[in-house]
Parts: structure tokens; C-alpha cells; sequence
């Protein structure tokens, strides 16, 4: 194709494609692209034809003068909306597809900061700026900000999301092809902006696992899971004093959290999932569980988000509370934090 | 003569107390109203926002916005929703007898409508707005919650669960809106008196009614969003 | 009836009287004026000035760019200047651009009035612009501000240490002067209409107007309270945009975009309407198709409030909101489609001058169109994941900005110059400047959408991790040079016209509208007599038009023009 003329020169059309959602975003891109220089050379070509032939001192038949016609203002509003119509559904599909990710996806955590990205691999490996991930695996990053908007942005994957604080974003790929592509914030975020950019490593499953087991040059060596982070927090914090198995009267069990429903003093309920989980450690009032005052201290301020990710993945490998009595959870932390592939 | 269009025996000199851009008086009456119109819809669009992220804070904060809203004095609040719709009917009395060209009567009524908006800011200013500041109930910086005094037991007990954060937020859009409110208030104060001075020193006006019939037409207004606001914070239902 | 032949004297007047220009010379006369035309010339000067300040900061963003490293300027620095550039061009230039200059001189002329309704508040308008733009240089020199024109919270209002308050106030402020001018053109519009006009008979300039009257008094109070609401979060600590005070960061993104957005149809449409008189008078053709291009306008308007969350596909909304905002995207681009091809078929059997004013015109045309195909890659929620936030949307806007607007604006002002001075410039250096700033353009913005596909985020200073990109932004900062000259070009020669150019006449250009049945530069109160509409607007007829030389033509073509001293 034209792109790969051009590339011999060393001019790039278009960026590598290493995700599944390449080539059908491509194919979306270029569609639109062909349809877009249609018309422009079909109105150009109009112009130009008209304003040679009608030109002033030009012999030309300028007899029963047209000023309105109902058939041709139809055609030019129907094609264009119907040409729209198809090609809303179209990129509809794509979109819908690339924001629903399989349920059995890999999740990596993406925690946004001014200026620089914090990634975090599920067997507790840490990567700043840089992201190591395998091929042929659908990977789910769940994303937040530590401060203000930033953007995660994959050219070569096409995708891209922002990064908000206060609650979490999510986007996925299957990576396709190995190899060293750019990662870039997309949303201005103030004086580094443009230097919290980074590289992606796609690696074979087998490369990524080996990576993975000596921690890779360059990142933060895995000593420790998040689970086994969070429990180093949780007894940091001796979150044991108002939190057991059971619920007692200084703090509900949070034992099989994930998943349970819990009702608040103003007569909502919630689901216990991620969100919910960050805001009761680190705002714990804004949602006060029933029956429970305003005890527990809130770690806003105190606890980064990554220290949240690593307390929410403690908190769901507690399961089901040992003792009957004790409420139990339909759907007790099956997708353990392992990091197993 | 020009194509398209054809000379019509107008001359430049136009009837007394015309502007000069307008034809005739109909024509500039006419205007004005108009004006006045488009100039509340940009109103309606400026107040809008406001109550949308009344709606929507307070549709995440329910339960939380109607413990706090008890902090508001519906006494105070409902003397002046009554006083604004007292001088409603004053104001459009002042218009009727503008158009009646009956000055004393005109003036009589605009000065009570005026009275009843300075009444209506005094009793804001004066009396609400300060307790609440005395309690520190402001948002910002030194935002105190839980209060502590001034209220009775039943209801402190309530707010003691109530997060500071939801209290804050509506503290924010209590005071966002009622005073923002309370400016276009004055502002409509200022130009009722400004027509009664005007009256007064006799500036001479072919169609007196039509300034009148503006700054009624603001006041109406103004008494509308109030209407919203009253229920909306004083009164809210659980 | 006869048509009208230029150069006679269309009533018989006895000596030239003052005009708009001349009557009244003191400072005084000019400050405290309620002509509208004269208000139109206050504000052309003052949007000169920004679009100088705007166009210098451009020139330092292109000059930063050529290297991966920058040139001259820290990113803190860099980041001011962009800012810079968005809110002095968005807030200062485009948004009063046309309507304030062109729109306060001929939409009481077009309608056959004396005066705007209100001119006294026409004025006002002018002060309180004024006001915001020496705010804003205020904020500049102190500073500046380096949030870019967006004001994304939580940034902008918790974490920049710049002059955002400041700013904020500033373009506040501009809001007001365009409310009180857009509420100025409806009440004109609907009441001041002359006996005969009736809506149908409107030059497509007014209907225009009246669209984007329409659209400032419906959509710029929303910016102006939220602008109030940041300026509350950042100086009290109000909490709604910011997650830390309990707000939501997004919802600064769709109360921003609510207006924002119908903004750049503000930006769009009055260059439109001077499309539309520009292709009809050097055709010498009623428009094709006028009641489809009135409505079509509306519809622009309308639709134009219901697509801002396009800005928000990848900000955090849901799907679903996500997928109703770009439906009605792609439906917004039906009645510009409509009208691009009512345009080019205008010109069918016509009889065609290709002077300055319609160099204009057809490159206003053709980039409008390619800005706007390129915006279904940014309807398509699929496409704009990947190109938001990057280069291409900085060239597709610059494109229907750049491309579009200000090149409608070149062509007004270039078409109306006579009329307004009284002058002719000459057409030859006309044509050489739209020549230059349509390559230079070209060579600027073309560039951008392929290193924006590459993935070059926008409001990046530095690039040196992938400096593949330099060629693009060499290439793009070329560009930019000549587009510089192209646009100083017209500053030298319209100024030099005013002394030396041609005594210009009635109407120069042969052009059919009520505007140049009056002299030029008009007398105050525009009519000496109010005329009476009888005939429908465009009224050309090609075939006659054939056997004329305008004024205009004999000056293309190197003739000495006869009769035209008065």
C-alpha cells in the first residue's frame, strides 16, 4: 500500500499494528479516509469545472438559469446521511467491541501521576514508564489518577483512555505482534505533559513469563504480590483492631467483601467492588455502613492509589468468613490475585 | 433609481422621543420588549447550570442533602418568598398605571416593589446568611462540621452522620444560587430606582411605560427563580 | 426596472455629505459613537490586535516544534504560550471575528435600517470586550496561564500555580459583550427589517447572523456560569469539578463543552453567510437552492447544542451517551454537505469574476470541506479513540477554523473594504496574498493529520522519544512562514488603499444587496431615504452580467476606470 511506499523513505503513514483492534480500526480509518477524498475531489472538481467554463468573457450557454431543484437537494441530503447512518453503526460496533473486555482477561493496574505512569503486573512486578505485556492474551488495564486527568494512549494498539481521579477507567487489547511501541499521556496534565510518555514491550507468552519471574531489567524487582503488599498495609494500619472475621461493633467483617452488598446510613445499598472498596478506606463517610458511626479514620492523603489496588487485592483474597454464623458471599474471590497466566 | 428597491417619502426627521435608528415608536416599543426577552432567555441559560448540579449532587447525596437542608430557616425563607410575590403584583400594578400614565400611582407602587426587594435582601443578608456564617457554615477552607450549637438536639443528632463532604456541596449551591439570586435582586432594585429618580427629575419619554415594563418584566423573572429555589432547598421532602 | 449599472449615481445627490467617516473627527466621536459602523471599525481594530498576539504565540508553538527538544522556550513557557494562543484565539478573535466587524456594519444595511436596535448597548459591548481583552493581557504579562484554552479541572483548578483566575474572569467577560451583541442582531433581524424585506428575501449573510445570534444567547451563559463555578473552586474551594472537594472532574468537561462546542458554530456560520453573498455576486447567479442553505443554517444551529459529548467519547461517559452524541454528530454534517453543494452549483451557467473576494470564497470551499470530512473521523466513536488528543484534531479544527473562518473573513473583508473605506485595493496583490496564505496553510495543517494518526498528542512540547515526527512538524513550520506572509501582505495593502487605492464608487463590484445601493463608505444613517424591498435577494442575471465591466473588472484587467471620481 501507499504506507509502505512511503515507509522505504522513512516517512510512516501510520503507525505498526500490534493489537487486534488494528487492522479493523485501519480498515474504519482508511474507508473514511477514500470517502473523504471522493468528495472533496468531486466539489473541487466542480468548482474548477464551473468556474473555467462559466468564466466572465467565456462563450458558454447560460440559458434557462436553475435555481432550485428539488431532486438534487435530495440527493446531496440523503447520501450524505446515509453514508453517516453507516458509518455511525460501523464505528459503533468497533467501539462497543473495544470497550467490553472479556471476562477472562489479565488485568494490570495503570495509575497515573504528574508525570509518570505506574504499571503494576498482577504477580506484584512494577514498572515505571514502561509496560512489558505478552502476545495473544486479552489484557484489561484498570487506570487511575493520583492527581489530575492524564490519558494512557497506545498508537500501535489503538487505544486509548483517560485517567481520571477519583474513580477508576478501564480499557483492554490482545497484543499482537512483539515488539517496542510508544506509549504517550494524551491529556494535557500540566508542565511534563509531553515527557510522560513511555514504551510498551509486547513479548511471546513465553518471553513475558520468563520476564516475569526474574523481574525484568529496569523494574522494580517482584518481591512481594499486592495481596502480600496489602497485608504488609493491613497491619501497618492494623486495620485488625475494628476489622475480623465477624462483624463486631467497631467495624463490619470485610471477609468475602467483594461482591456482598452493603446498605449505608442514609438507606442506599452498594455492591462492594473496586469503587467501592477505594472510597471506604479512603472516604470512609461518605457512604457510613448501617449501624456503624464515624470510627474509622479515612487515609485520604494517607494511602496512594497503588496502596489501595494492593489493599483491594488483600481485601478479595480474604474469603468467605471461617465460621457459619458469620454472613457469607454468593460469590467469594475465585479469580484469586496469583497473577497466574 | 437603485434595483430592487424603490424610494419611499420618509425624510430624516422622525416624531419627538424616537430614537433615531427607529421608525416609529411602535417599532421601538416593540424592540425594547423584545430585547428584554432574549436577554432572560440568556438568564434562564446562566441559572440553568446551576440547578443542574443541584440535581445532580443532590440525586447522589439524597438522604444527606435533606438532613442538612434542615439547617435552613424555612420561616425566613418563606417571609421572603412572600414578600417577592407581594411586590410582583406591586410591580405589575407600577406598569399598569405607567400605562396609564398615572406617575403618582406609578411610583407609589415601584417604590414599595423596590422596598419589598430591599426587605427581601435585608432579611437575606441580615439575618439568615449571618447565622450561617457564625456557625461556620460556609464552604471553603474553614467549613466546621458537624455543628456543635445553635440548633436543637433532634437535629444535630441527625447531621452528626451526615459526611462534611455532602454537607459542603450543599452549602456550595445554597450559597451559589441564592446569591447569585440575591444579585439580580439588587440589580433590579437599582433599576426600579433609577426609573422613580428618572420620574422624578421629569426625563422626558414619549412612552414612559416601556422601561417600566422591562425592569417589570426582569422582576418577574427573578421572583420565578426564586419560586424554584424556595422548594427546592427549604422545602425539600425526603 | 433597470439593473444596476455602476458608476452613475444612483439618486441625485447633490454634493457628497459626510459620511460615517468623516462625520465627526475628534477621539470623542469615536469613543463615545452609537453608529454601528463606526462600532464595527473599533472592533476590527481591537480583533486585529489579538489575532496579532494570538498569531505571534502560533509562531513560537512552530518554532518550538521543529526540534524534539524545543528551541528556545522551557515547557513551563511553552505551555503558557499554547494557552495562550487557544484562549486570545477562541475567546478574543474568532468567536467575535465576523459578527462584530462585518455583522455590525451590514446587518442594519442588509435589513434596510439606520441602526443596530440597541446601539448604545452595541457600544457597551465593545467596552466590556475591551475590558476582557486588557484583563487577558493582564494575565499574559503576569504570566500567563498554562492550562490550555479547556481549563480541565482538577488542573486548572487546584493544581496550576498560573494566572488561571484571571483568565477566567477575562473571557468571562468577552462572554458578555457577545451576549449583548448577539441579543443587538435578533431584536435588529426581527423588528428593523425595511418594508418589503421579508425573511425570504434576507441576504443568506442575515440569516446567518440570525442563526448565530441564536446560538450565542442559548449557549454562552452556560460558559459564563461555569466559568463562575471554577473560579468559586479555585479562589474558595467550592467543590463541584474537583474529586478531592467530593466533585466530578467530568462534569466540568460537559457543562465546558455545552457551549464550547455550539461555539465554534458561532465561529462558522456568519463565514457562511459571507460564502454565500461572495459566490452569488462574482457568479452573478442567485444562490442554488436559498430556502435549503436558510434552514440548513438553522439546523446547523440547532443540532450544533446536542453533540457535545463527541469531546467526551474517551473522558470517562458511558457507551450509551456516548453513541447518542455521535449519531447526532454525524447528523450535523448533512446541512453543511447541503450547503457546499448548493455553493459549488451556484456557480453553474453563471458569470464568473475570480477577483480576490472569490479566491476567497472557493478556498473557504474547499477547506471548509476537508475540515469537515475530517470531523467523521472524529464522530466515529471507533476513529476518535485514536485521534483525540492528538494532532489531527489540531488540524481538523485549524482547518474549519483557519481554513474556514478566517478565510471567510479575508474574502468579506476584502469584498466589503470598498464599501467600507470607500477605496479599491489593488486586486492583483489580493490574489498573490490568497494564493500564499492557501499554500502556506495547506503546508501547515496537511502535515498535522498525519503525525496526529502516528499518535503525536497534542500540547506536547517535547518529542524527543519519537523523533520520527520531526519531518511533519518541519515541514508544518515552513508552512507556517508563508502562511505569516501571506497574512502580513493584506495589512500592507489594504493600509496603502486607503490613502492610494481607487476611489471605489457605489458598489464596484456590480454586486446586487441593499448595502451597495448607498455610497461607500456610507453616510451615517446608511439610507438617505429607507428603501422599499421589491424583489428577491440575488437578483443576478449571468447573461447580462456577461456584457458588463464593473469597476472591479476594469481594474483586473489593467483599464483605467472612467467615470468613478466623485
Amino acid at each position: 500500500m501507499l504506507s509502505l511506499h512511503l515507509a522505504q523513505f522513512n516517512l510512516p503513514f501510520q503507525p505498526e499494528q500490534a493489537s487486534e483492534f488494528a487492522k479493523p480500526y485501519d480498515d474504519l480509518f482508511w474507508a473514511t479516509t477514500g470517502l473523504t477524498v471522493f468528495f472533496t475531489l468531486v466539489v473541487v472538481a466542480m468548482l474548477t469545472v464551473f468556474c473555467i467554463r462559466y468564466r466572465h468573457g467565456r462563450k458558454a450557454d447560460r440559458s434557462n438559469q436553475l435555481t432550485s431543484h428539488m431532486m438534487l437537494e435530495a440527493t446531496w441530503t440523503v447520501v450524505p446521511f446515509v453514508l453517516g447512518v453507516f458509518m455511525f453503526f460501523w464505528a459503533a460496533k468497533l467501539f462497543v467491541d473495544q470497550r467490553v473486555p472479556p471476562k477472562d482477561a489479565m488485568e494490570l493496574y495503570v495509575i497515573g501521576k504528574q508525570w509518570m505512569w505506574h504499571i503494576q503486573h498482577p504477580n506484584g512486578v512494577r514498572e515505571n514508564q514502561q509496560m512489558h505485556v505478552p502476545t495473544g492474551k486479552p489484557i484489561k488495564l484498570i487506570m487511575i489518577s493520583q492527581d489530575v486527568i492524564h490519558s494512557f494512549f497506545i498508537p500501535a494498539f489503538r487505544i486509548k483512555q483517560d485517567v481520571i481521579p477519583g474513580r477508576y477507567t478501564v480499557q483492554w487489547f490482545t497484543a499482537t505482534k512483539p515488539g517496542k511501541y510508544a506509549i504517550f499521556c494524551a491529556e494535557y496534565c500540566g508542565a511534563k505533559h509531553s515527557e510522560m510518555g513511555g514504551y510498551v514491550y509486547v513479548l511471546s507468552p513465553a518471553e513475558y513469563r520468563a520476564w516475569l519471574a526474574t523481574g525484568g531489567e529496569k523494574v522494580v524487582a517482584a518481591k512481594q504480590t499486592p495481596v502480600e503488599i496489602g497485608k504488609e498495609l493491613w497491619d501497618r494500619y492494623r486495620c485488625q483492631t475494628c476489622h475480623v472475621e465477624t462483624d463486631t461493633v467497631y467495624g463490619p467483617s470485610v471477609h468475602g467483601l467483594v461482591g456482598k452488598t452493603r446498605k449505608f446510613t442514609d438507606g442506599s445499598s452498594a455492591v462492594a467492588d473496586r469503587e467501592y472498596i477505594r472510597e471506604a478506606i479512603l472516604d470512609p463517610y461518605k457512604r457510613l455502613n448501617e449501624g456503624y458511626g464515624k470510627t474509622m479514620p479515612e487515609y485520604k492523603g494517607e494511602l496512594n492509589e497503588e496502596q489501595v489496588l494492593a489493599l483491594y487485592e488483600y481485601i478479595r483474597s480474604l474469603g468467605a468468613p471461617p465460621t457459619p454464623s458469620a454472613p457469607t458471599v454468593a460469590s467469594a474471590s475465585k479469580s484469586g490475585s496469583g497473577g497466574n497466566l | 433609481m437603485a434595483a430592487g428597491a424603490t424610494q419611499v417619502e420618509h425624510g430624516h426627521e422622525h416624531p419627538e422621543g424616537v430614537f433615531h435608528q427607529f421608525e416609529n415608536i411602535d417599532q421601538q416599543n416593540e424592540s425594547y420588549i423584545v430585547g428584554m426577552w432574549t436577554f432572560l432567555v440568556t438568564e434562564v441559560m446562566f441559572f440553568g447550570p446551576l440547578f443542574l448540579a443541584y440535581i445532580l449532587y443532590r440525586w447522589q447525596f439524597q438522604e444527606y442533602f435533606w438532613r442538612t437542608h434542615k439547617l435552613l430557616n424555612i420561616w425566613l425563607g418563606g417571609a421572603n418568598t412572600l414578600i417577592l410575590l407581594f411586590s410582583s403584583f406591586t410591580m405589575a400594578m407600577g406598569v399598569h398605571f405607567a400605562m396609564k400614565k398615572d406617575s403618582r400611582r406609578q411610583i407609589a407602587f415601584l417604590g414599595i416593589t423596590a422596598l419589598c426587594g430591599v426587605a427581601f435582601l435585608v432579611i437575606k443578608l441580615a439575618f439568615e446568611w449571618p447565622s450561617k456564617f457564625a456557625h461556620h457554615l460556609y464552604p471553603g477552607p474553614n467549613f466546621a462540621w458537624p455543628p456543635h450549637d445553635g440548633y436543637d438536639q433532634a437535629t444535630l443528632a441527625l447531621l452528626r452522620d451526615v459526611p462534611s463532604g455532602a454537607a459542603e456541596m450543599f452549602f456550595s449551591l445554597y450559597f451559589g444560587i441564592t446569591g447569585l439570586h440575591g444579585i439580580h435582586v439588587l440589580v433590579g432594585v437599582l433599576c426600579i430606582g433609577t426609573i422613580i429618580v428618572m420620574k422624578f427629575l421629569k426625563f422626558p419619554q414619549v412612552e414612559p411605560y416601556i422601561p417600566t415594563e422591562m425592569v417589570g418584566l426582569y422582576w418577574h423573572f427573578v421572583d420565578l427563580v426564586w419560586i424554584f429555589l424556595y422548594p427546592l432547598f427549604y422545602l425539600m421532602p425526603r | 426596472m433597470s439593473a444596476t449599472v455602476v458608476g452613475k449615481a444612483e439618486v441625485e445627490r447633490p454634493e457628497p455629505g459626510p459620511n460615517y467617516l468623516t462625520n465627526g473627527q475628534t477621539i470623542a466621536s469615536w469613543l463615545l459613537t452609537k453608529d454601528h459602523k463606526r462600532i464595527a471599525m473599533l472592533y476590527l481594530i481591537s480583533i486585529s490586535v489579538f489575532f496579532a498576539i494570538g498569531g505571534f504565540a502560533a509562531s513560537l508553538i512552530r518554532a518550538e516544534l521543529i526540534s524534539p527538544r524545543g528551541v528556545m522556550l522551557e515547557s513551563e513557557t511553552y505551555n503558557r504560550v499554547f494557552s495562550l494562543h487557544g484562549i486570545v484565539m477562541v475567546f478574543f478573535f474568532l468567536v467575535p471575528s465576523i459578527p462584530a466587524t462585518l455583522g455590525n456594519f451590514l446587518v442594519p444595511m442588509m435589513v434596510g435600517a439606520r441602526d443596530l436596535a440597541f446601539p448604545r448597548l452595541n457600544l457597551l459591548s465593545w467596552y466590556i470586550y475591551v475590558a476582557g481583552g486588557i484583563l487577558m493581557i493582564l494575565a499574559m504579562c503576569m504570566g500567563g496561564v498554562d492550562t490550555g484554552w479547556t481549563f480541565y479541572t482538577p488542573y486548572s483548578s487546584l493544581y496550576s500555580n498560573s494566572q488561571v483566575t484571571l483568565a477566567v474572569f477575562a473571557a468571562f467577560l468577552a462572554g458578555f459583550s457577545s451576549i449583548f451583541t448577539g441579543v443587538n442582531f435578533i431584536v435588529t433581524i426581527h423588528r428593523m427589517r425595511a418594508p418589503g424585506m421579508t425573511w425570504f428575501r434576507l441576504p443568506l449573510f442575515v440569516w446567518a447572523h440570525y442563526a448565530t445570534s441564536v446560538i450565542i444567547i442559548l449557549g454562552t451563559p452556560v460558559v459564563a456560569i461555569t466559568l463562575l463555578m471554577l473560579f468559586g473552586e479555585r479562589v474558595l474551594k467550592l467543590g463541584f469539578f474537583s474529586p478531592e472537594l467530593g466533585g466530578d472532574p467530568v462534569l466540568f468537561q460537559h457543562l465546558f463543552w455545552f457551549y464550547s462546542h455550539p461555539a465554534v458554530y458561532i465561529m462558522i456560520l456568519p463565514g457562511m453567510g459571507v460564502i454565500s453573498e461572495l459566490i452569488t455576486c462574482f457568479s452573478r447567479r442567485r444562490i442554488f437552492g436559498y430556502e435549503f442553505v436558510a434552514f440548513s443554517t438553522l439546523a446547523i444551529a440547532g443540532l450544533g447544542f446536542l453533540v457535545w459529548g463527541h469531546h467526551l467519547f474517551v473522558s470517562g461517559q458511558s457507551m450509551y451517551q456516548g453513541m447518542v452524541f455521535s449519531i447526532i454528530t454525524f447528523l450535523v454534517g448533512v446541512p453543511s454537505a447541503i450547503k457546499v453543494f448548493n455553493w459549488a452549483t451556484t456557480i453553474y451557467k453563471g458569470s464568473v469574476r475570480l477577483q480576490t473576494p472569490m479566491l476567497y470564497a472557493l478556498g473557504f470551499i474547499g477547506l471548509f470541506l476537508i475540515g469537515g470530512l475530517t470531523g467523521l473521523y472524529l464522530a466515529s466513536m471507533a476513529t476518535d479513540i485514536m485521534l483525540t488528543d492528538t494532532y489531527f484534531v489540531v488540524a481538523h479544527f485549524h482547518f474549519v477554523m483557519v481554513g474556514g473562518a478566517v478565510m471567510a473573513m479575508m474574502g468579506g473583508l476584502h469584498f466589503w473594504w470598498p464599501k467600507i473605506t470607500g477605496r479599491m485595493y489593488p486586486d492583483n496583490w489580493g490574489k498573490l496574498s490568497a494564493a500564499i496564505i492557501f499554500i502556506g496553510f495547506n503546508l501547515t495543517f496537511l502535515p498535522q493529520f498525519v503525525v496526529g494518526y502516528l499518535g503525536m498528542p497534542r500540547r506536547y512540547h517535547y518529542y524527543f522519544l519519537w523523533p520520527e515526527f520531526q519531518p511533519y512538524h518541519l515541514l508544518s513550520t515552513a508552512g507556517a512562514t508563508v502562511l505569516a506572509v501571506g497574512y502580513l501582505l493584506p495589512v500592507c495593502y489594504l493600509m496603502w488603499s486607503l490613502k492610494y487605492g481607487k476611489k471605489a464608487g457605489d458598489n464596484p463590484w456590480g454586486a446586487k444587496g441593499l448595502e451597495w445601493q448607498t455610497s461607500s463608505p456610507p453616510p451615517t444613517e446608511n439610507f438617505p431615504v429607507v428603501p422599499v424591498v421589491t424583489e428577491e435577494a440575488y437578483n443576478y442575471d449571468p447573461e447580462l452580467a456577461e456584457k458588463e465591466e464593473t469597476l472591479a473588472d476594469k481594474l483586473e484587467h489593467g483599464l483605467e476606470a472612467k467615470e468613478d471620481e466623485k
